[in-house]
């Protein structure tokens, strides 16, 4: 009897050993093979930021080495002072900060009231904004620059800001909706207690618990503004000084075409900001996208 | 007396009580003011204005508007170039969603495993392309498929791959797919985090006890992770669809529609003729284009209506399956 119970017992720990060391394999094996992929994938990033640092005569002669062999930083000067990348740089800067803002407290108040209260009409605010989710952009940008220029802020920065706001952001609003959903009643009661009026109990006991997805909206928000390039486009038109990063790249492709070093600065210049904002806060934004097939 | 009183203070009552509960809530109200005044002014507006503006011959936002009815949208519909562009948008839908979303699918069934201790690393790393503004990415593009010294091309040269080099974006057979191809490696990354957030819904236990059973990966990928997968897909696929009709950005900064409108999108058609004509001798017409995209606008809510329906029946058909599973079970 003892023997053999021995003997159980030693061939489990046999077959958990096994197991280990079979799933040692895998992770080798798959991260070998995940390894090259990766990093293609991430090449045109690391080629942008090589060719940045090259001369012309570098990228073209000495074709696909990543490293620069005489690094310098000429390029990004000339492309942030000749072809007025600095200009862009702050509008592009403006611009996300403005329409941040708005979206915030926009989102914030209609996922508070959404979330929190059972009122006529609920039904109806929520269907509406479920159905926008479905409209192609390229289908409303002509009356978008129409309202635009009938409200009079044509060739402003406020135009762009107020048109990338206007967009109907269901995401975050389920986001803000769920979250302070699932606060306790006990929250605002205490405060109603104390005497907290409807803006108090919003503003000074809520909001500031929603830090979690108010971080979440912020950076979404953030990098769809640094990145949008149809409605700055079209609304700054008229105004090639209000243009952002991406029309101001856009535009000078014709001009610059052979300096692929300075464009590379450029656009090293208009990138890497965004890659390091997501890089520190990218547990939000993840966040965020995956809010959107949760809810 | 009561009895009159009743039926006649029900109504009473019940207005009153909806009048009070609107007149309780004005605070609700008045908080959801500036999110409808911004989404009634830039989402829905836009979507009657549209409409509205396809009506008339309008060439250039300073001139005059001269009402011609349907004549916009009789034109419109046998205009090569539309058709053109319309048939590339879906050509482009197509070919871009399948592959995008079975690729994010392998990668994110790979990156699930908890065994991978570098998986958040690869995450990041795929995900990058996403977060990147697309437009300057579209530029960088140009230059890094170029035929002249562009790195791919050098590198599959060197590798002796080709013969001479692939002019990925100038050759008319080839520039829509380049596109396709760009759009999938930039966008692959939201895909990707659908599939792990659905992923992750998938409790462990179910594979261990198809491991005690003896099942190999493809059983349990079989019998687990598609089933289960299966609701969110209906949602990753309608999202990610009309998301891929959205490569405005894209497609202007690698082709610009060409050559020869090649490569042009219905987005691009639609910016063309409303307002990329200021540039050259021809008039823009802005109810022309509205009326183009009038015709896109429904026929991509078509898509998407067809595809939710469709769901719907597979939901009603399999729920049948089982219902009839369980009391045949029972018996």
């Amino acid at each position: 009897m003892m023997t053999v119970k021995a003997k159980g017992l030693s061939s489990e720990e046999h077959q958990r050993r096994l197991e280990i060391r079979a799933t040692r394999l895998r992770e080798i094996v798959t991260t070998i093979i995940l390894t090259p992929l990766a990093l293609i994938w991430v090449y045109p990033f690391l080629w942008m930021v090589s060719a940045a640092m090259k001369t012309n005569n570098e990228i073209f002669r000495a074709g696909t080495n990543l490293l620069p062999a005489e690094p310098t930083f000429e390029n990004f000067q000339r492309a942030w002072v000749q072809a007025n990348m600095s200009q862009y740089f702050l509008n592009t800067v403006a611009i996300a900060a403005g329409s941040v803002f708005i979206v915030v407290a926009t989102t914030s108040m209609m996922g508070y009231v959404l979330g929190r209260y059972r009122f006529p009409g609920r039904r109806i605010v929520i269907g509406v904004f479920v159905a926008t989710v479905f409209l192609p952009k390229g289908y409303t940008i002509i009356p978008i620059f129409e309202l635009i220029g009938n409200l009079g802020l044509d060739g402003t920065l406020f135009g762009v800001i107020l048109a990338q706001s206007g967009g109907a952001h269901v995401i975050f609003i389920l986001l803000f909706a769920g979250y302070f959903g699932q606060m306790p009643k006990e929250l605002e009661e205490a405060a109603i207690v104390d005497g907290a009026g409807f803006l108090r109990v919003f503003f000074q006991i809520l909001l500031p618990l929603a830090k979690p997805v108010i971080a979440t909206v912020v950076i979404m928000q953030l990098i769809a503004s640094w990145n949008d390039f149809l409605l700055p486009l079209v609304l700054t038109l008229p105004r090639p000084e209000l243009r952002t990063l991406s029309v101001g790249m856009f535009a000078f492709r014709g001009e610059y075409f052979t300096d692929w070093s300075g464009m590379a600065a450029a656009a090293t210049i208009a990138i890497i900001p965004i890659i390091l904002v997501f890089l520190t806060m990218q547990r939000y934004f993840i966040e965020g996208i995956a809010g959107a097939v949760k809810s | 007396m009561t009895t009159i009183q009743i039926p006649l203070a029900k109504p009473v009552q019940h207005s009153r009580s909806l009048r009070q509960r609107i007149a309780d809530n004005r605070w609700v109200y008045l908080f959801m003011l500036p999110s409808l005044i911004l989404t009634l002014m830039f989402t829905l507006y836009p979507i009657f204005a549209s409409f509205y503006y396809s009506l008339f011959q309008w060439s250039g936002f300073t001139s005059q508007p001269f009402y011609i009815g349907m004549q916009n949208f009789s034109e419109v519909i046998i205009d090569s170039q539309f058709y053109n562009a319309f048939r590339n948008s879906f050509i482009f839908m197509f070919c871009s969603v399948p592959i995008k979303l079975s690729l994010a699918l392998i990668i994110a069934i790979v990156l699930n495993d908890r065994a991978l201790r570098l998986a958040p690393i690869f995450r990041t790393m795929f995900f990058v392309p996403v977060v990147t503004t697309t437009a300057i990415v579209g530029i960088v593009m140009t230059f890094i498929m170029s035929p002249f010294n562009g790195p791919i091309n050098m590198i599959l040269l060197d590798l002796g791959l080709m013969g001479r080099p692939i002019d990925f974006f100038g050759d008319p057979k080839l520039a829509l797919y380049s596109v396709v191809g760009v759009e999938i490696w930039k966008w692959l990354g939201i895909p990707m985090i659908y599939w792990l957030a659905a992923l992750q819904t998938i409790p462990a236990s179910l594979y261990e006890a198809a491991e005690v059973d003896g099942a190999n990966w493809r059983h349990k990928f079989a019998y687990i992770t598609v089933p289960l997968l299966k609701p969110f897909a209906v949602i990753i696929v309608l999202i990610t669809a009309v998301g891929t009709l959205n490569v405005f950005a894209l497609a202007m900064t690698l082709t610009g529609g060409g050559p020869y409108f090649a490569s042009e999108v219905m987005e691009v058609y639609i910016y063309r003729t409303a307002f990329g004509a200021a540039n050259s001798m021809t008039l823009p017409r802005i109810g022309y284009a509205c009326a183009a995209a009038v015709y896109f606008g429904l026929s991509v809510m078509a898509v998407a209506t067809l595809q939710l329906v469709g769901a719907r029946w597979a939901q009603k058909e399999r729920a049948g399956i089982s219902a009839a599973e369980t009391t045949a079970g029972g018996e």
